[in-house]
C-alpha cells in the first residue's frame, strides 16, 4: 500500500468525512481522540463507523485514532470500529503496555464478531516514556505497521518549546526512523502545524527524509501535495534506477556477476534502491 | 414540437449544431449630430418628453451589475407614464433590480428579453407574473438579435459612468467607472433612440460609444453603487475539494497538448474557475508557455496573468473587479470588446470561436452533457447562459467543473430541468470524483487511460458514484404555462421553462 501522506480528520464533521476519499491523500485518519471534544465522542464514533461501512475509499487506506487507554472512551471506540474493517487503529501515546492491552481487547472483539480480517496497529509515540520505550512497544506486536512521531505532544512533556526548525525534536525523530527500520515498520513524521507555509513543509518533510522517514501526516488537505512532492521520486531518479535496473538485466543475461554503469560498480544495495524508486514511481503513477 | 434535444418547444426548435447561414444586418441608423444640447438635468421631466407608447422596447446593460440604479430610477419614471405592456430587454437583471416586480404586476413590463436573471425578477417570471414569455437568451444572440431587428429597440438606456455633453461615452473613468460596456455597443447603434444616463458629465476622448450613437444625455446625481459594481466575491476557492477539482482540471489541459504557445483561455469568475486560472499561471511559468489572449469577464486574476506575461492580450467584455478596471486604462494589451466580437454567431472571427480552452460551472449536467445554468433542479429560474452557451460551441476544449455531489445534489442527473447550453458543444466534466469525457472523443478518452493517471470514467459511472451518495432524488415536475424560453446562439429554442407551483 502507497502511504506518503496520512491526513487527520475530525471524526464529528460530517461535510468532511463526505470528502474524505477525494481529498487525494494516501491514508486519512479519522480521529476519535483530540480533534474531538468530550460531548461529541459519542456522535463521532456513529459517524466514523457509518462512513467506513458506506463510503467507497477506492485506494484510500482508512485508520481511525481511538482514545487512549487513559480515558474512558477507548473500548467503546473499539468495540464500534473494529467490526466494519477499517484498515488500521492507530493507538495514541503508545507504550508497550497501552499496546498489549489494546491488542488483546481488539482480539477479543474479532473472536467474537467472527471477523475475518485482523485490524493493523499504527502508533504514535508522544511522550518521552514512549520515545525511549519505542524498541519494546515495536516488539510486542505484530500488527503495528507504521509509527507516527507526535512532535506536539512530546514537546509538551518536555516542557519544550515547539518550533518550526524543529531542531528539539531531532533526537526523537532518529529514535523513531532507526527503530521502525530495525522492525521493518514504516516511520512516519509528525504534522508541520502551519498549513500556511507550504515552503516550511517542504522543508520540514524533507528533513524527515533524509533521517529515514517515508511518509508524513498532515493536518490539512491542502498539504497533502507538497508531501507527496517530497516523497516521490523525481524524473532524474526514476530514469537512472531504470538504467540501473536494465543493465542489471543485461548483465545477469550475460552470466556477469558484477557491472559498472557510468565508470562506478554497482552493488547489491544500489540495484535494491532503484528498485525500490521503480515500485513507488509505479505506484505513484509517475511511470507508466 | 420536439427539438433535436427531445424537449417540446414552441416557435424555432433547435435542429442540432447546423451550419451558420451568415445574415447580412440591417443598415445601422442615422447618425446623430455632434451637439452640445443633449443635456438634460431632469430624470423626470425629460422622460415626459419622451414619446413612450405602449408595447415598446426600452433596453438596459448590466455593467453596473448590482450596483445598478438606472434601471430601476428610470422603469419608475416610465410607469408614471402610465405606458403598459412594455417589453425590458436587458442584458442581465440582478436583486438589485427588485422594484421592477411591482411593475410586472402592474402590466407596464409584460416581456423580458435578458442573458441572465437572478433574485426577485427571477422568482415573479418563475411565478408565472410576467404576461409574455420571458427569453432567455445567450450574450452573443443578444447582441445578434438586436443587430438583425428581431429585437427592436424603442429607447435604449445606457448607463454611462462617463460621458461628454456631445454623449460620447466611456466606462473606464467616473465614480462608477465600470471598465467596459460590451454589452451596451449593439443597443448604442441599433436602438432608434439612445438616451445615456450619467452621474459624470466630462470630457471623453476615447469613447467606446461615440456621440453620433447618443440623442440624450441625462444627468443624475448617481448611477451606482461601486461597492455593487466590481464584485468582491471573486476570490480563488480554499476549498481543499475545489482545488482538487481545479488541479485535476489543469493536468487535464496540459494533457490534451493544446496547452502550448499561443493558446488561448476563458474562465468564470467562480471559486473552482478561478483555482484553474492560478493552476494555468504557475503551469505557464514553470514551462515557459505564453498564451495568446485571455477573454470574456475579466477578473483580477486574469489581469496578473497578463501582467506576468502568460498571455499576450485580454479581450474584455465585462471587468468584474477593480484591479481590471484599472488595468483596462493603462495597458494597451487590454482590449474592451463589444458583446458581438465576443460572440455573435454570424462574425466567423469572433473571439469565442478563437478559443482554445472554456472553464464553466454547472447546476446540473446530464448523461448527454447537456448543461443546464438557467435554473435550479425545481425549475426556479436562477440564472441564465450568459456566454456559457457561446463559449462552450466556441471554444475547441469546453470544461465543465463541480463538485459531483454539493449540498446533497449530485450535479449530473439523468436529464437537466433545462437546456442552457446541448451536451454536443460541452466536451468534458471534471468533478472531484472522477472525470468524464463526452463520447466523441475516444480516441482522446484512450490517449489519457494510456498515457496519464487522470480518473477518466464515464459519465454514467459519475452519476452512479453520485446517487450512491445522495440516493435517488424524487423527481418534480412542473406543468404550468411556459414562463421563459432557453433561447440558443443560433436563435432556435432549445427549452421551455415552467411556472412553478407556489402552492407548498
Amino acid at each position: 500500500m502507497l502511504r506518503r501522506s496520512a491526513l487527520f480528520m475530525p471524526g464529528n464533521n460530517p461535510a468532511m468525512l463526505l470528502s474524505a476519499p477525494i481529498l487525494g491523500s494516501d491514508c486519512i485518519i479519522f480521529d476519535l481522540e483530540d480533534s474531538v471534544s468530550l460531548n461529541q465522542k459519542d456522535s463521532a464514533r456513529l459517524l466514523v463507523k457509518h462512513a467506513i461501512e458506506t463510503l467507497d475509499f477506492g485506494s484510500v487506506e482508512v485508520v481511525v485514532r481511538i482514545n487512549p487507554v487513559s480515558s474512558q472512551g477507548w473500548k467503546q471506540d473499539l468495540r464500534e470500529i473494529v467490526p466494519v474493517y477499517p484498515d488500521a487503529i492507530m493507538i495514541p501515546k503508545a507504550c508497550k503496555e497501552d499496546v498489549e492491552e489494546i491488542e488483546r481487547f481488539i482480539l477479543e472483539i474479532e473472536e467474537e464478531k467472527q471477523l475475518t480480517k485482523k485490524v493493523k496497529l499504527m502508533i504514535i509515540v508522544e511522550t518521552a516514556y514512549g520515545i525511549e520505550t519505542i524498541v519494546e512497544t515495536l516488539r510486542c506486536s505484530r500488527r503495528i505497521e507504521c509509527v507516527l512521531l507526535g512532535a506536539e505532544d512530546l514537546t509538551t512533556d518536555l516542557g519544550i518549546k515547539r518550533t518550526k526548525e524543529g531542531y528539539e525534536i531531532d533526537y526523537a525523530r532518529a529514535k523513531v526512523a532507526m527503530a521502525a527500520r530495525a522492525f521493518s515498520v514504516q516511520a512516519m513524521d509528525t504534522p508541520f502545524t502551519d498549513v500556511e507555509d507550504t515552503e516550511g513543509l517542504v522543508k520540514d518533510t524533507l528533513h524527515a527524509k533524509s533521517l529515514g522517514f517515508s511518509a508524513k501526516a498532515c493536518i490539512h488537505p491542502n498539504q497533502i501535495d507538497a508531501i507527496h512532492a517530497v516523497f516521490d521520486p523525481t524524473q532524474s531518479e526514476i530514469d537512472s534506477a531504470i538504467e540501473i535496473l536494465e543493465e542489471r538485466d543485461r548483465a545477469l543475461s550475460s552470466g556477469l556477476g558484477v557491472f559498472s554503469i557510468h565508470g562506478k560498480m554497482i552493488d547489491l544495495p544500489v540495484i535494491q534502491r532503484a528498485q525500490n524508486i521503480v515500485d513507488l514511481a509505479r505506484k505513484t503513477g509517475k511511470l507508466k | 414540437m420536439k427539438n433535436a434535444l427531445g424537449r417540446d418547444v414552441p416557435g424555432h426548435p433547435y435542429l442540432g449544431l447546423q451550419p451558420i447561414e451568415r445574415i447580412e444586418y440591417k443598415q445601422i441608423k442615422s447618425l446623430k449630430e455632434d451637439r452640445k444640447d443633449k443635456v438634460h438635468y431632469d430624470l423626470e421631466s425629460f422622460i415626459k418628453t419622451l414619446p413612450l407608447e405602449d408595447k415598446m422596447t426600452l433596453s438596459f446593460h448590466h455593467h453596473l451589475r448590482n450596483g445598478d440604479f438606472v434601471m430601476n430610477q428610470v422603469m419608475a419614471e416610465v410607469a408614471k407614464s402610465g405606458v403598459k405592456n412594455l417589453t425590458i430587454c436587458a442584458s442581465s437583471i440582478f436583486p438589485t433590480h427588485a422594484p421592477l416586480v411591482s411593475l410586472i404586476e402592474q402590466k407596464t413590463i409584460t416581456k423580458i428579453i435578458a442573458s441572465y436573471i437572478s433574485g426577485p425578477v427571477a422568482d415573479a417570471i418563475s411565478e408565472g407574473k410576467l404576461e409574455d414569455v420571458c427569453l432567455l437568451q445567450t450574450h452573443g444572440y443578444r447582441a445578434t438579435s438586436i443587430m438583425s431587428d428581431e429585437t427592436s429597440i424603442d429607447i435604449a438606456f445606457i448607463a454611462a459612468p462617463a460621458c461628454s455633453p456631445e454623449g460620447n461615452i466611456t466606462g473606464s473613468m467616473g465614480p462608477s467607472g465600470c471598465g467596459v460596456l460590451g454589452y451596451a455597443i449593439a443597443d448604442a447603434w441599433y436602438a432608434k433612440r439612445v438616451v445615456a444616463v450619467t452621474d459624470f458629465l466630462v470630457d471623453v476622448l476615447v469613447p467606446e460609444i461615440p456621440a453620433c450613437c447618443v440623442d440624450d444625455v441625462v444627468k443624475v446625481d448617481r448611477i451606482g453603487d461601486p461597492d455593487g459594481i466590481v464584485s468582491g466575491t471573486t476570490k480563488i476557492t480554499r476549498d481543499p475539494v475545489g482545488l482538487r477539482i481545479a488541479k485535476s482540471t489543469a493536468e487535464l489541459m496540459k494533457a490534451t497538448g493544446l496547452l502550448k504557445n499561443g493558446f488561448t483561455f476563458q474562465t468564470g469568475a467562480g471559486g473552482i474557475s478561478l483555482a484553474v486560472a492560478k493552476e494555468i499561471h504557475a503551469l505557464c511559468l514553470n514551462e515557459n508557455i505564453k498564451g495568446k489572449f485571455a477573454s470574456g469577464g475579466i477578473t483580477s486574476y486574469l489581469v496578473k496573468m497578463l501582467e506576468d506575461g502568460v498571455f499576450e492580450e485580454l479581450y474584455d467584455v465585462q471587468c468584474f473587479e477593480l484591479d481590471a478596471v484599472e488595468s483596462i486604462k493603462r495597458n494597451p494589451n487590454h482590449h474592451k470588446m463589444s458583446a458581438a466580437k465576443y460572440a455573435d454567431i454570424h462574425d466567423p472571427d469572433n473571439i469565442v470561436n478563437q478559443l482554445d480552452f472554456v472553464i464553466l460551472g454547472a447546476t446540473e449536467i446530464d448523461l448527454d452533457f447537456n448543461v443546464n445554468v438557467t435554473t435550479g433542479s425545481d425549475g426556479r429560474i436562477m440564472g441564465g447562459s450568459g456566454g456559457h452557451a457561446d463559449t462552450a460551441y466556441g471554444a475547441k476544449f469546453a470544461i465543465i467543473v463541480s463538485k459531483l455531489v454539493s449540498s446533497r445534489i449530485s450535479v449530473v442527473v439523468d436529464q437537466v430541468t433545462t437546456i442552457t447550453t446541448p451536451g454536443g458543444t460541452v466536451d468534458v466534466l471534471v468533478t472531484d470524483r472522477g472525470i468524464a469525457i463526452h463520447p466523441r472523443h475516444q480516441a482522446l478518452i484512450d490517449h489519457l487511460k494510456a498515457t496519464t493517471n487522470l480518473p477518466i470514467v464515464e459519465i454514467q459511472t459519475l452519476y452512479q458514484r453520485a446517487l450512491a451518495l445522495t440516493g435517488i432524488p424524487e423527481k418534480t415536475q412542473n406543468l404550468g404555462r411556459i414562463v421563459a424560453l432557453s433561447q440558443y446562439r443560433d436563435g432556435t429554442i432549445l427549452d421551455v421553462i415552467r411556472q412553478i407551483d407556489t402552492a407548498e
